[in-house]
């Protein structure tokens, strides 16, 4: 197996010492088949023990090790070294504060991950004793593919609209939203409503379609927030002309 | 151990030269500006129009002129770009399901270009006559 | 928070938006090229023959729907370009390009009903 030098440069904060972000560059023997986050691990292993960063699975289920790559939001442990130039940029995900080295805050995306109620609201509550709630696989496969969200915060990162406006509810939120919104067993279309479809819900939104560009798990957060404006456009009617309807 | 958290902050003017997918979605946005100028044209031309031959001719006259035949080129150019760009995003709004399956993106896209050609050709041969 | 009044705006936008795509571009070549090129075998935009189209309320109808529709898509795309190019004053945005669209509307409506 052969050996690149790659050289990694890579953005740099210690709360407690540094006034702002800086860059390091650390040169790294790769092998062929080293993934960046092989080679950030390189450098925290044998060049320098205080290098921060997130990481878990290695297989792209976690979500821990998302970074800018290159200026690219990707997941460390999915992205090859033998696919770039000698020269690697590695920052922290854009559009979250630094909390140090390659570590971001999440708090703003967790509050808002809360806020969308990402769990069923069934019609009935029902004991465990009275059985499951029945699905056909057609109904499941309405709603599948978005239940496949590993909250990496990719797609907030490469979001251009969460970047100009911090209020934006956010590609991965309503993504979840939709999941729950079209799933067969859950009626909590009208709770989420106040978050989803608010002026920083699904209207902030100007379908960029950055966010299922960078989603490493084909989520396709911007098909699940048009398809929510539709929804959302047909429920405003329908309450505007019919609101005797409304539960 | 004392948090201060570092904030970034992003170019509000200028982060859609950063990256290729966001130029293409800028050219795309400035495409209904390029289609709204059109239109507006269009709407002037029609008041000219109720005023009388002699008005009417007179902005036909500018409208064909240098600057308005320029600025149909590049309206139509974008205008391309903005169908373009809208039916390639219909599949991802409006996802069909026939027969228990997801209908793939590319069948519903090709069926709007079907029916731009059908109705393009409808305009033309309506002009026509 | 409160319900946003934002899809009175976006149906509009997404039906203009649909019809720009599918007529905009034919009616570009009709209007601006076909005369010049000599694309078809009459003067499209000769003044009697557009008066006597005009004329009919069909085609006053027709003619008013479509070009509002998508001078709405297109003042509310400008609307969220604004706000894109870093132009954080939203409620002047909104009167500029909104206010355009209603002129614009306004001018159509005089037009259509002197015709």
């Amino acid at each position: 197996m052969s050996v690149r030098v790659s050289e990694l440069e890579i953005l740099r904060y210690d709360p407690e010492q540094d006034e702002a972000p800086h860059f390091q560059t650390y040169t790294v023997p790769c092998h062929d088949d080293w993934r960046v986050l092989d080679a950030i691990n390189y450098v925290k292993d044998e060049l320098d023990r205080t290098l921060t960063y997130r990481w878990s699975c290695q297989m792209a289920v976690c979500g821990s090790c998302g970074m800018a790559v290159n200026g690219e939001p990707v997941l460390a442990c999915q992205t090859f070294v033998r696919d770039y130039p000698q020269k690697i940029r590695i920052e922290p995900l854009q559009n979250f504060p630094v909390e140090r080295d390659l570590v971001v805050v999440m708090d703003d995306f967790i509050d808002k991950l809360e806020s969308v109620k990402p769990y069923l609201v069934p019609k009935e509550e029902k004991e465990v004793d009275d059985g499951e709630y029945l699905q056909t696989p057609a109904q499941l496969a309405h709603f599948k593919q978005y239940t496949a969200c590993i909250n990496c915060l990719l797609c907030y990162s490469a979001c251009p609209q969460y970047a100009l406006t911090e209020s934006f509810v956010g590609p991965a939120a309503l993504a979840l939203a939709h999941r729950y919104n079209l799933d067969s067993r859950d009626v909590g279309r009208r709770v989420r409503e106040d978050v989803v479809a608010c002026n920083s819900g699904i209207w902030e939104c100007s379908f960029v379609g950055a966010c299922s560009d960078v989603c490493p798990k084909s989520v396709d957060p911007a098909a699940a927030i048009q398809q929510t404006k539709i929804a959302s456009t047909g429920d405003y009617f329908m309450k505007v002309l019919m609101p005797w309807k409304r539960k | 151990m004392s948090r201060r958290p570092y904030i970034r902050e992003p170019s509000r003017m200028g982060w859609w030269l950063k990256q290729s997918r966001y130029m293409r979605y800028m050219m795309r946005e400035i495409s209904a500006l390029f289609i709204g100028i059109y239109v507006l044209v269009l709407i002037v031309g029609l008041f000219q129009l109720s005023n009388g031959e002699a008005a009417y001719e007179a902005f036909l006259a500018t409208a064909e002129g240098p600057v308005g035949s320029t600025f149909a080129v590049f309206a139509f150019a974008f205008a391309i770009y903005h169908s373009y760009t809208w039916f390639q995003v219909t599949p991802k709004a409006m996802p069909l399901t026939l027969a228990g399956k997801r209908v793939p993106g590319a069948i519903i896209i090709a069926a709007h270009w079907f029916g731009f050609v059908l109705i393009s050709a409808a305009l033309w041969l309506l002009a026509g006559r | 928070m409160p319900h946003s009044n934002k899809p009175i705006i976006w149906g509009l936008f997404a039906v203009g938006g649909t019809l720009a795509a599918f007529i905009v571009p034919a009616l570009i070549l009709v209007t601006c090229f076909a005369i010049p090129l000599g694309l078809l075998p009459i003067d499209v935009l000769a003044y009697e023959r557009l008066i006597d189209l005009m004329r009919h309320a069909l085609s006053k109808l027709v003619t008013f729907g479509v070009l509002i529709l998508i001078m709405w898509h297109a003042a509310h795309r400008m609307r969220i370009t604004a706000h894109d190019l870093g132009i954080r004053n939203d409620t002047l945005i909104m009167f500029v390009c909104y206010g355009i669209a209603a002129a614009a509307t306004l001018l159509a409506l005089a037009a259509l009903l002197r015709i």
